[in-house]
């Protein structure tokens, strides 16, 4: 089974290996036992001095195992086979570190997301455990002590997306005293909240509180507001990024418009307003999408404009006081440098129309959440009246269905989080709007946190009746007196143990939050990474809820997962907390993984020349060699690939480092090799 | 020989999209076949060529190379070197005798963990149905040389 008389450089090295059971993660499917064991006998002519398997290799006792050993045992080489190197590869350099070795001569393997996650098959498991270690410590041998690069960190930050979760971090570190950047793709900030009346448990009017939040962003001296603009492009890394954004033309000139709105009142065409009002109300071509809007100034939507339908009109310019009307603007593209990034870009509503059994789209009674928001707002189309589609009539009883594209499988596993909250929050409005009878079908109520259970007592002592059951269908085809001119919802009552129908004049569809619709090339953009169902990673689920796997790019809000506006608020000032950390760190430590010439080598012949794109390598003409600025060289090793002489060398990730990975790796096959018949 | 043959395939990722690919099929506990052992670069331009010769000369049956999928190479376009080099290397080993289906490019960009794990699963069963390689030892004894069509392999679509 072992070593097949490979041609191996001999092994110097003192080398301590440690497997991690992490609880059962790994030990549940991996013998961790026998992969130490077999490690201390096997590859004891490698260098192995001390092979461990331990519980939790992470944990400060596991970390003072690997310490204890390097000092008493003499290691120069560390192994430790657990988690992925992008979870606790720091973690075990620490550990190294403090006990006096290098943190680079210490090698992480992953047995638990590519072994014991993957495999079900516990012997395969075991044997590419013992694979896989032996690939880290053939590797490890050729590991070179090494010093992290310090890079200063720029104290300006970027938020994208001006919902309430961007507009917390954005306010934090603005007050904090540095310098914010916040885009956002619509014309104002605000986000959804901006488009509800209530919030619950507390019932407090979201304007009023959210409005004082936005006014603080665009007047801050600290915040650099860019509204109506999008990023295109993100270069560099943490501490460093260059981020390009692209400012959609707003064909007002924001230097002159004092935001008075005579052109909103002017402009000749109507547009209904799909975005802040559902689809429920008007905005003119030229509009600012609500009163309260921050930036005050308008835009013009070119597609609905007459003037750039036909080429005439104008009737903004004609009528602007100051002037401030330009019909000729276009994209402007603005360059910014920033330490650090927080993505706080929200969520999509679900569209209920998926859901055909519901009606939404064929039944006009049938609302969805955000059109019921719109309804009960007082600045809203009907000035806060809850009335049917026809604009008059008030509802005499309200269905609530929860779960509208949530924990369904044909749609999204998650639970939404905030519709059973909303749900009664809508039933309460309905009551004290209307008089009218509410209903709720649920699956479960969930009203954890603080007051949400209260809330929830409160709306059964008003009256709101309970249905627990998922819909099944929602239909106008009268069957039963009673019925005529309703909208009925056919429902298995699970507590009653019955099929019930129930007339109501107005269906609530209680829509999932889904990951916005362009989440994967936002991802793509920064460098980030969705989870399968749309929502963006962070690090860890519990430990580092708003740190993602790249440097320097934090989450916030719902982008993360559906979240209601406490949990946004938290998360939004947790990701600038961690933020403000790194500025006040001031520099930042970088993995010394760079390429260099060794010039006794090189012949010359200029083949990598062409090959970086950072523009890192130089030819010398006087001396007839290359040179590689480590400035300027970010260590993805293509010269090195490419280099005939093999004159280029990379720190981390050495043609050594891994052909003798290469090596390890195939120590152990999987099976006894099958023998081919001679011809 | 009624035990079923398990090929050895060595993988290649890249440190910023594929390997963390295989952590997110990890995280998500999606399955697949343990047979292919996984190595860190930190670009798919970092390929040297030899590291797959090396790969097959030391035992592998097959190897899979991974990147970042075109235009969103975390180095720009280094992937795009990968590609030049993949499509090379497979005429190489052509050459050599080694049938072109056991060197794969598949890309994988950070959040296609099951993308991944199904790319892998096809590969491992591909792989399995060409038998094992033993190229040494088709070296030492210079038979079983498998007269491949250099066309056909050229216009095989790169796994995307």
């Amino acid at each position: 089974m072992s070593g097949n008389g490979k041609n191996r450089t001999e092994s110097k090295e003192r080398i301590g290996v440690y497997v991690c059971h992490c609880g059962s993660n790994i030990a549940g499917v991996v013998d961790v036992e026998d992969v130490a064991q077999w490690a201390a006998r096997e590859l004891a002519d490698r260098g192995v001095v001390i092979a461990r398997d331990y519980k939790f290799m992470c944990s400060s006792l596991g970390q003072e195992l690997i310490e204890k050993d390097i000092k008493e045992k003499n290691l120069t080489r560390v192994v430790v086979a657990a988690c992925s190197p992008h979870l606790h590869e720091n973690t075990f350099r620490t550990a190294c570190n403090r006990g006096g070795l290098n943190p680079y001569l210490c090698e992480l393997v992953s047995i638990r997301e590519q072994v014991s996650w993957v495999h079900t098959d516990k012997a395969a498991a075991t044997l590419k455990s013992k694979a896989v270690l032996s690939g880290g410590v053939e590797r490890v041998i050729h590991h070179e002590p090494l010093e992290p690069l310090h890079v200063p960190i720029q104290s300006a930050s970027l938020v994208v997306g001006g919902g309430i979760a961007g507009i917390q971090s954005a306010l934090e570190l603005a007050d904090a005293g540095y310098h914010v950047y916040m885009v956002e793709r619509e014309p104002s900030i605000g986000g959804h909240m901006a488009q509800f009346d209530k919030t619950f448990p507390t019932l407090d009017c979201s304007a009023c509180i959210l409005t004082p939040r936005m006014v603080s962003v665009g007047s801050h001296p600290n915040i650099t507001l860019l509204t109506w603009s999008e990023v295109t492009k993100v270069d560099g890394y943490v501490g460093n990024f260059e981020v390009t954004i692209r400012q959609k033309p707003r064909y007002v000139n924001t230097e002159l418009c004092t935001g008075c709105g005579i052109c909103q009142e002017k402009c000749p065409k109507k547009v209904i307003d799909e975005i802040y009002e559902a689809g429920l109300g008007y905005r003119k071509a030229i509009y600012t999408p609500f009163p309260q809007a921050v930036p005050k100034y308008p835009v013009i939507d070119p597609d609905n404009c007459i003037y750039f339908e036909r080429g005439t009109c104008k009737a903004c310019e004609k009528f602007c006081p100051t002037e401030a009307i330009d019909f000729n603007q276009e994209d402007e593209y603005i360059t910014i440098n920033v330490g650090n990034i927080i993505l706080a870009t929200g969520y999509d509503l679900f569209d209920p129309r998926r859901v055909t059994q519901y009606g939404y789209g064929r039944l006009a009674n049938v609302f969805t959440s955000l059109e019921f928001e719109r309804l009960t707002n007082a600045a809203g189309p009907t000035n806060g009246e809850v009335v049917l589609r026809d604009g008059i009539t008030k509802p005499s009883a309200v269905g609530i269905i929860h779960c509208v594209g949530s924990r369904d499988r044909n749609f999204n596993n998650y639970c939404s989080v905030i519709c059973c909250m909303q749900g009664l929050k809508f039933a309460h409005l309905v009551h004290e709007r209307t008089g009218a009878t509410a209903y709720n079908f649920y699956i479960d109520m969930r009203t954890a946190y603080k007051a949400y259970d209260e809330f929830y007592q409160r709306v059964l002592e008003e009256g709101t009746l309970f249905v627990r059951g998922k819909v099944a269908e929602v239909t106008d085809a009268a069957r039963l007196p009673g019925e005529e001119g309703k909208l009925i919802i056919q429902v298995e009552d699970t507590l009653a143990g019955k099929q019930r129908r129930i007339p109501v004049d107005m269906v609530i569809l209680s829509a999932a939050l889904e990951p916005r619709h362009d989440a994967d090339e936002v991802a793509k953009l920064f460098g980030i990474s969705c989870s399968a169902d749309g929502w963006f990673i962070e690090k860890h689920p519990k430990l580092d809820p708003v740190a993602t796997m790249t440097e320097g790019v934090f989450i916030a809000g719902c982008v993360q997962g559906p979240k209601d506006i406490p949990s946004s608020v938290s998360q939004g000032a947790a990701a600038s907390a961690r933020v403000l950390g790194r500025i006040q760190q001031g520099e930042i430590a970088l993995e010394p993984i760079r390429a260099s010439v060794i010039e006794e080598k090189c012949s010359g012949c200029r083949i990598c020349n062409d090959l970086c794109p950072f523009s890192a390598i130089i030819y010398h003409d006087d001396r007839m060699v290359t040179e590689i600025n480590a400035a300027l060289c970010q260590g993805c090793g293509t010269c090195i690939a490419a280099c005939p002489a093999g004159a280029i060398t990379g720190t981390g990730f050495s043609n050594e480092q891994v052909l003798s990975q290469i090596e390890g790796l195939l120590m152990l096959n999987l099976a006894p090799p099958v023998e081919i018949l001679d011809a | 020989m009624t035990q079923m043959f398990e090929p050895v395939i060595i993988g290649f990722t890249c440190n910023w999209c594929s390997y963390r690919a295989a952590d997110l099929a990890g995280t998500a506990r999606v399955k697949y076949p343990p047979n292919i052992r996984l190595i860190r670069l930190m670009c798919s331009g970092r390929l040297d060529p030899t590291f797959v010769l090396k790969a097959f000369a030391d035992g592998a049956d097959g190897v899979l190379i991974s990147g970042c999928h075109p235009g969103e190479c975390h180095y720009l376009e280094q992937n795009y070197k990968a590609l030049r080099r993949f499509l090379l290397l497979r005429r190489t080993i052509t050459q050599l005798g080694i049938e072109p289906g056991r060197l794969k490019l598949v890309w994988a960009s950070a959040a296609e963990g099951v993308q991944l794990a199904k790319a892998i699963t096809t590969m491992v069963e591909e792989v399995r149905a060409l038998g094992p390689l033993n190229w040494k030892k088709l070296e030492r004894t210079n038979g079983f040389h498998k007269q491949v069509d250099l066309a056909e392999a050229d216009s095989e679509e790169v796994a995307a």
